[in-house]
């Protein structure tokens, strides 16, 4: 069946591809296409017109060559004589690291601002208040190269801490060291030796595992951790099996057993005794001459980076918390009670899982926020992704192309894989609508 | 009868309300001191703000605005017999044309002052559309050509011609509409104003210069620094990404879904890496894209990166505003037989494009803020400068005076976006309703 409208068929003129509906799209995004691949022609001839003026060739055989370079700090082993691939790992691994970490504190400071910002005390609720205005108005960046200031110059130096009566003293039971070059904290180590550097009787150190040999993905495990890893996981499944257990006794009985106590006995215990037999032992820094040895050592380029970072995504963090909370209408709160939910389960059943749905997918693009401004790390010399493989190795094997390019990739995937599981996130608590 | 004696026949007085329940103590009471937990609360930040007071205002009220270098301020301090020291604001006076100019020549700083000025007039019409009469709007029109010209001088013509450009768009679409129909017409139009700008504007211009040389001092764009750099960029690069922006948040809204996925890899790319490595592609590789010879200045470059920047972003929040829309605005417009691009004209853009401003605004403040960024690549804006100042002997060590007044020019001026942007939230869902 045609209707009156349609055009009789086989009478294709080229007009037609413009001025009837049916193919005008097609036609639409046959001319966008090749328009965008033109585009990107003219871009590539371009370069490679550049690039051949210049005598540069593109390739990533500069990734295997020996960097040369220092890394200050860094997660695994690394020294000046390993591939610029190893390097960019080392500047991947501390940008992981400090978008964690800012991450995590980010969240806590934030969910506790925005609440007290809802406070009844008004102080309290104005204190909060100049807090989000404070950091949110003021580039990221001033608030970077500031903590780094204010730690460089208010911060006592190492030598303060010499002495019969030093002039600074260290906090926390003599284990923590704040100074202008940056945190000394205890560090965990295992298997303890005796003065000689024997092992003590049989707790003695199991070594590392090894992996990828010699090539620049290589890093050890240490053996003990994976005992005690291992242990804390074998005792996180027992208590989800006694879990289990009460939920299947609370529904044939309706009466639910204590069991509380058993599963941090069986999460606890099991980890003590492994962290035990492992010779666990906190190696606090001690000042030796100049400076500090021991411990972990956290430099001012990290502290600064990551509390700048955390304080300043805080700020929006509070913001996002604060209109969850608001988002939620007294009318739930109320209908639960007269349901006869007890205050603290209308919180966690009714409250929460309807503000979380509010606040996590903004809370998100705040963590995304917060890794790409990690990047920001090369004004405090912290030696992130852009400190190594966009910086030094850029400078060094004068291979923008590739460098820029692979740090925009390697910054995307990351971006993508925060997003994606944003998706799967919304998608398990999204309202189930018939 | 019964004796009712004990019933009482007049009123009594009305009685003020107890002390402590109005007036300031109440209001302590109700607000500061409720419970001990509150009051707990109450008396730990008090004494935490006078912590951070006691450390702070000291400090602060010092002085030192006429000392020439950082040993005269302390000198001053000394002499004031300050225990803990005191800011130098010396460095704020002999600097701070300097952090909002950058190295713009003293006797031409009027032209960037006018600009500014223009902005607010300019934005008038559309951020306060109830004060401004909407003839304003043609002033809106011109400055986008005024503000460039003011802004790097050169010949009056060239500011003419380029708004010459759009008008041959127009003349060339009536001219051709009847003879090779609309599409072809539209095209052409497009395609006039780009090839006119790129190879005809030049020439002639300068052609008219020589037969009646008006014009303005040339500034190249290296002098440009300071927060008059941060300002033009960010408007400069908001400008451009409204338009690339709405055309973006159309495309990924569209049924097309080559044009689609397009705008989707072009927004979500851009929004996946940091303004950094764009910027890092603006300082190194941006000239390895263009044509062999080709020679952007830096902050053209860096421009550039901006825009395209912001137009990603930009393009969220107009997709935003498209997806606020009722579905019935739609559907109104394909039932009174609008075409596609009547029906955006008309009916779509017009409202998305209002209760889009304020994330359009958000948007700029987050760029404003963003464009500090250009410190790292060697650009001198006032976190730039901050490094030459403390390069200069006489300022060698200043640190919080330098950073506090760059931090307090930054505040006042996102902060006083950031309230316009709420207001007109509110203002928005009051009309609405």
């Amino acid at each position: 069946m045609t209707t009156a409208t349609e055009p009789e068929g086989g009478s294709f003129r080229p007009s037609m591809l413009i001025y009837d509906s049916r193919y005008r799209s097609a036609t639409i995004q046959i001319v966008a296409l090749i328009g965008f691949l033109l585009l990107i022609g003219w871009l590539v001839s371009n370069t490679v017109q550049n690039l051949a003026d210049l005598g540069k060739s593109v390739g990533f055989g500069f990734l295997g060559e020996p960097a040369g370079y220092d890394i200050n700090q860094r997660l695994l082993d690394y020294d000046s004589r390993d591939s610029h691939a190893r390097a960019g790992l080392m500047g991947l691994l501390n940008t992981l690291l400090v978008a964690v970490m800012g991450c995590i504190m980010a969240t806590i400071v934030g969910v506790i601002v925005g609440v007290l910002r809802l406070s009844n005390n008004w102080l309290i609720a104005r204190i909060m208040t100049v807090y989000v205005e404070m950091f949110r108005n003021v580039p990221v960046l001033l608030w970077i190269v500031f903590s780094m200031a204010i730690l460089i110059e208010t911060l006592p130096a190492p030598s303060a801490y010499r002495g019969e009566d030093p002039a600074a003293s260290m906090l926390l039971g003599g284990n923590v060291a704040l100074t202008n070059r940056g945190f000394y904290v205890p560090e965990p180590l295992f298997g303890r030796m005796d003065e000689e550097g024997n092992p003590l009787s049989w707790r003695q150190g199991l070594g590392d595992v090894h992996l990828f040999g010699d090539a620049w993905l290589r890093f050890d495990v240490s053996l003990e951790l994976i005992v005690v890893l291992s242990t804390l996981i074998a005792g996180i499944l027992v208590s989800g099996l006694i879990r289990k257990r009460a939920d299947r006794i609370q529904n044939r009985t309706g009466l639910r057993p204590r069991t509380w106590y058993w599963r941090a006995a069986v999460i606890l215990l099991p980890t003590i005794i492994a962290l035990w037999l492992m010779g666990f032992y906190l190696g606090k820094p001690e000042l030796r001459g100049f400076n500090f040895a021991g411990g972990t050592h956290m430099r001012n380029s990290f502290i600064a980076l990551w509390l700048a970072l955390s304080l300043y995504t805080a700020a929006f963090v509070a913001e996002i918390v604060r209109g969850g909370i608001l988002a939620i209408s007294g009318g739930q709160t109320e209908a639960a009670a007269a349901l006869g939910i007890r205050p603290r389960r209308i919180m966690s059943l009714v409250i929460l899982p309807q503000a979380l749905r509010v606040i996590i997918p903004p809370l998100i693009s705040q963590y995304l926020n917060l890794t790409k401004n990690s990047s920001l790390a090369i004004a405090v010399g912290y030696m992130d992704l852009t400190g190594t493989l966009m910086g030094i190795t850029l400078n060094q094997t004068g291979r923008e192309l590739e460098a820029v390019m692979m740090t925009m990739l390697i910054y995307l995937l990351i971006s993508l894989a925060i997003s994606g599981a944003m998706n799967i996130y919304n998608n398990s608590v999204k309202l189930k609508e018939r | 009868m019964a004796d009712y004696s004990y019933v009482r026949e007049d009123m009594l007085p009305e009685r003020e309300p107890p002390v402590s329940e109005v007036g300031i103590i109440g209001w302590l009471r109700e607000n500061l001191f409720s419970g001990w937990f509150n009051s707990i609360l109450t008396i730990l930040s008090l004494m935490f703000i006078y912590m951070i007071l006691a450390a702070i205002v000291p400090w602060l009220w010092t002085p030192t605005w006429g000392a020439g270098s950082l040993s005269e301020c302390r000198e001053i301090i000394a002499d004031l017999g300050k225990q803990h020291g005191g800011a130098c604001y010396g460095v704020i006076t002999e600097r701070w044309q300097q952090l909002l100019f950058g190295f713009y020549p003293d006797e031409l700083r009027w032209r960037p002052i006018l600009t500014f000025l223009g902005l607010f007039v300019a934005l008038g019409p559309v951020l306060f559309s109830d004060v401004f009469p909407r003839k304003v709007l043609w002033f809106t029109g011109a400055y986008l050509f005024l503000a460039p010209w003011l802004m790097w001088g050169g010949a009056i013509w060239t500011p003419l011609l380029v708004a010459a450009g759009p008008a041959l768009g127009y003349l060339a679409y009536r001219f051709l509409y009847g003879v090779i129909g609309n599409l072809g017409a539209v095209i052409v139009a497009v395609l006039v104003p780009i090839l006119f700008w790129l190879f005809l504007v030049g020439p002639i211009s300068s052609g008219l210069f020589s037969v009646i040389p008006l014009g303005l001092e040339v500034v190249e764009s290296r002098l440009f620094g300071g927060f008059m750099l941060s300002v033009w960029i960010g408007v400069v690069a908001i400008a451009i990404s409204l338009v690339l922006g709405v055309v973006l948040a159309l495309g990924r809204q569209s049924d097309l879904l080559i044009v689609k996925y397009l705008s989707v890899g072009f927004i979500e790319f851009i929004r996946g890496v940091p303004l950094i490595t764009l910027l890092f592609v603006a300082s190194t590789l941006l000239n390895i894209f263009m044509p062999p010879g080709t020679n952007f200045d830096i902050i053209l470059r860096v421009m550039i990166m901006a825009t395209l920047f912001a137009s990603a972003y930009i393009a969220e929040v107009v997709r935003g505003g498209l997806a606020a829309l009722p579905r019935g605005q739609y559907e109104a417009a394909d039932a009174l037989g609008l075409d596609y691009w009547k029906a955006q004209r008309l009916i779509i853009l017009p409202q998305a494009l209002k209760i889009s401003i304020p994330g359009i605004v958000s948007t700029f403040i987050g760029l404003f803020k963003d464009t500090t960024l250009v410190s790292i690549i060697g650009l001198l804006d006032p976190i730039g400068l901050t490094g030459s100042i403390r390069a200069d002997a006489n300022w060698n060590g200043i640190v919080w005076e330098l950073y506090g007044f760059i931090a307090l020019l930054f505040f006042l001026s996102c902060f006083a976006m950031s309230r316009y942007s709420m207001w007109l939230e509110k203002k928005l869902r009051k009309d609405h309703h």
